[in-house]
């Protein structure tokens, strides 16, 4: 068993075996997609609920695809903050859902903790598509995989997350993964982005609010959205300022190291934390992420419903 | 006469008992003598009286009936939560014999119709003495100013807008200046909502690590420096409600230094937890202030040592379970805690040295009952037969079918606390009686 649990809900919890082997199988589906059949039949009459209680394209998207090519059955059920008034609480919903009997739940909410909490009530899986500003495993994992795909074995490998890692769950998924598989994490961005205090998340994860000594010898730029409309004028002072303070432009780029990498989990605000022309550039793998995205969520639904590493060696190849 | 625990004497004895007054706890067994709701003597050994019933206190420690100054009995608006009569009956069963009712009711305890109707609420479930504290402004919306000479007439013994702060700070200069003349504090809750808004847990590495906007320790710091200086200067009696940071208490003891005449509380969640107790996300430690950190702790422990803070007062805020059941940035902030006041201190501040047991109780009952000069917290000759029997050693789990409050939003759920309220009288007559683990 590579994953001895019912959820997934950060990579705080997962050790680095149960990273490296989700990967793995991550690994071995992404070879799937380049067949002209891209599903496989593994998950087939099994039930998967994408709850949705957040606006999410892409994510929403990548699990829906995930699902769809092992061949699950779907139901997605979004809302937004404000049909959820007091009065329906998150457990009158989880309780509906199992008494519909589902195998696995994907959530993602506003609240840092949603998941966990489903995760008590709840006797099916879930997996965490991000809760809050708490985490996001299946990014973190799927950064992960992207790194490892360029760089091997990330230990003594330099990344420097550049944006409002306070307010991030990107961040704090790739600073759990990434320091259990050995990696040096620098994170980057103003003060009030970037709070002293993350510093204390693990011996090797250092803040260092200036652009320019944080990617100095750096492996990996992972560029975090910065959310316009959270805290613009008090966080920072406009997008022309955190442009020119934290914008990873051309010339930042041309002063990494030469087989350093950009990455992206999107969507872009252009100009203002990327430049296009970096967006757009050589040294950036933000389709890469997109395709591991799938792969990897094929990964942990298919580990999570107990499916055998060992049969899938013949099926997926 | 036999004494008799259904049927309580107008007279009696209680003997075999250590009696604790006035921060000390008599080193030779003592008694206590009752007659008609009235202490007739008290003081070491055991007198024969003919004809009065003893009861037996087995020796245990007796001590003044407890005083809580900081209580949210949610009636009128919020009876889903507590009421007067359901509050009444968890203040028994934690040794209290009088509470502090907050006003942030709805509608809110802003006229004198309204002290009337609380005061007239706790007599008829007649377990505990209840004085409320009025609304600084009607409504508590921040604007203007309550009747205050008109609510003091009816029984009000302080003002305060808890839950919230006073925003505006001239209606707080004129609150405390007003108040004063009246011989009553403005009580302050603290917080300086333009640096902790929107936060829902305290701001350092937990809320950093768990992905919760944080409420720094500046926010509460500066609203006391705040008032303690707008109470320097308007001269009234400012009392600070639930203090939490290392910073406060030290604002605190400079200013009572300096002569201001300033009062302040601490919570027992205050001075036992830290904000790591958030980690797991659940609601039952969301509370406002905030659970700080270790250092903050031991300054809130401290100052009640030394004098800094007056007294313990719970901010007993019951809760729902539907809205404990809310994800943590969406709950309500509060916690229950009358019934656990007593063995969270044991448990937290005599076990650990910061007090001995005579102290503690001081800070549950002389202390609080000075702070805002009510006719209680004291065990004198002639006055109230007030009083509670304590077990210093008890060990107990505090579980949610236990408790006595209709809300069971304890931080302490599935904790083994030392220290147990095992009866409570108030006038003379039992108010509670404990029989946790007792077969009868």
């Amino acid at each position: 068993m590579i994953l001895q649990r019912k959820d997934v809900l950060g990579l705080e919890d997962l050790s680095a075996e149960e990273i490296l082997g989700t990967l793995d199988i991550a690994g071995r589906f992404r070879a799937v997609f380049d067949r002209p059949v891209r599903s496989v039949p593994i998950m087939r009459g099994r039930t998967v609920v994408n709850f949705f209680h957040e606006p999410s394209t892409r994510t929403r998207i990548s699990f829906e695809l995930a699902e769809k090519r092992l061949s699950a059955d779907i139901v997605n059920f979004s809302t937004v903050d404000s049909s959820f008034k007091k009065g329906e609480t998150l457990r009158d919903t989880a309780e509906n859902l199992a008494a519909m009997k589902i195998d696995m739940l994907v959530i993602r909410h506003s609240s840092s903790g949603a998941a966990r909490y489903l995760a008590e009530v709840l006797k099916c899986s879930v997996i965490n598509a991000g809760d809050g500003a708490h985490e996001h495993p299946t990014q973190g994992l799927l950064d992960i995989m992207t790194m490892r795909q360029r760089l091997g074995d990330l230990r003594g490998r330099k990344v420097t997350i550049i944006g409002d890692i306070a307010h991030s769950r990107v961040a704090r998924s790739n600073i759990w993964g990434l320091t259990k598989l050995g990696a040096e994490v620098t994170l980057c961005g103003p003060p009030t982005m970037v709070p002293g205090a993350l510093a204390k998340l693990g011996e090797h994860v250092k803040v260092e609010h200036d652009l320019k000594r944080a990617v100095a010898d750096a492996d990996v730029l992972n560029v975090l959205r910065i959310q316009l409309e959270r805290g613009a004028g008090k966080a920072f002072p406009g997008n022309r300022e955190y442009h020119r303070m934290y914008g990873i432009t051309g010339d930042v780029v041309r002063g990494l190291k030469p087989e350093a990498f950009i990455m992206h989990p999107g969507p872009m605000n252009r100009d203002v934390e990327i430049a296009s022309e970096v967006a757009d550039g050589p040294r950036q793998v933000i389709l890469d992420q997109v395709a591991n995205g799938v792969a990897v969520r094929m990964a942990l639904i298919y580990l999570l419903s107990g499916g055998d590493p060992g049969a899938l060696a013949g099926g997926a190849q | 006469m036999e004494w008799s625990w259904e049927r309580i004497p107008a007279e009696y004895l209680v003997t075999d008992v250590f009696v604790c007054r006035q921060g000390k706890v008599g080193k030779r067994k003592g008694f206590l003598h009752v007659k008609r709701g009235r202490v007739e003597g008290l003081g070491v050994g055991a007198p024969t009286l003919e004809g009065v019933p003893v009861l037996d206190g087995g020796g245990l420690v007796l001590a003044p009936g407890f005083v809580d100054l900081h209580v949210h009995f949610r009636e009128p608006g919020g009876e889903e939560k507590e009421t007067v009569a359901s509050g009444s009956r968890a203040a028994a069963a934690g040794g209290f014999t009088s509470v502090v009712t907050m006003p942030n009711t709805d509608p809110a305890i802003d006229n004198a119709g309204m002290v009337r109707y609380l005061i007239q609420r706790g007599n008829e479930a007649g377990l505990v003495r209840v004085f409320p504290t009025g609304a600084v402004s009607p409504g508590r919306r921040g604007e203007g100013m309550c009747e205050f000479g008109a609510m003091v007439e009816a029984g009000a013994v302080g003002f305060t807008d808890d839950g919230s702060p006073v925003r505006d700070g001239s209606l707080m200069s004129g609150a405390l200046k007003y108040a004063g003349h009246l011989g009553v504090p403005v009580i302050t809750h603290a917080e300086d909502t333009t640096i902790t808004g929107g936060g829902c847990m305290h701001a350092g590495y937990w809320s950093a690590r768990l992905g919760l906007a944080g409420m720094p320790r500046a926010g509460e710091d500066a609203a006391v420096f705040r008032d303690i200086e707008l109470a320097r200067a308007a001269g009234g009696h400012l009392h600070v409600a639930h203090v939490s940071t290392k910073g406060a208490v030290e604002i605190i003891r400079r200013a009572k230094a300096e002569g201001v005449r300033v009062t302040a509380e601490a919570t027992p969640h205050h001075f036992s937890l830290d904000h790591a107790r958030c980690r797991d996300f659940s609601p039952l430690f969301k509370m406002s202030p905030p659970l700080r950190e270790p250092d903050d702790v031991n300054a809130v422990a401290e100052g009640l040592a030394d004098g800094t803070i007056d007294c313990i007062a719970t901010d007993h805020a019951p809760h729902t379970a539907t809205e404990k059941e809310y994800q943590f940035d969406q709950a309500p902030f509060g916690v229950v805690g009358l019934e656990t006041a007593f063995a969270v201190g044991v448990t937290y501040l005599v076990r650990t040295g910061v007090l001995d047991l005579g102290g503690l109780v001081a800070c549950l009952a002389e202390r609080p009952a000075r702070v805002l000069n009510l006719p209680a917290g004291g065990l004198d000759e002639g006055g109230e037969a007030d009083f509670v029997l304590l077990d210093p050693e008890q060990e107990w789990t505090v579980q949610a079918a236990d408790l006595r409050s209709r809300s069971r939003n304890s931080a302490y759920l599935g904790e083994t606390l030392r220290g147990r309220v095992k009866a409570t009288f108030l006038r003379g007559r039992l108010t509670w009686r404990d029989r946790l683990g007792v077969q009868e």
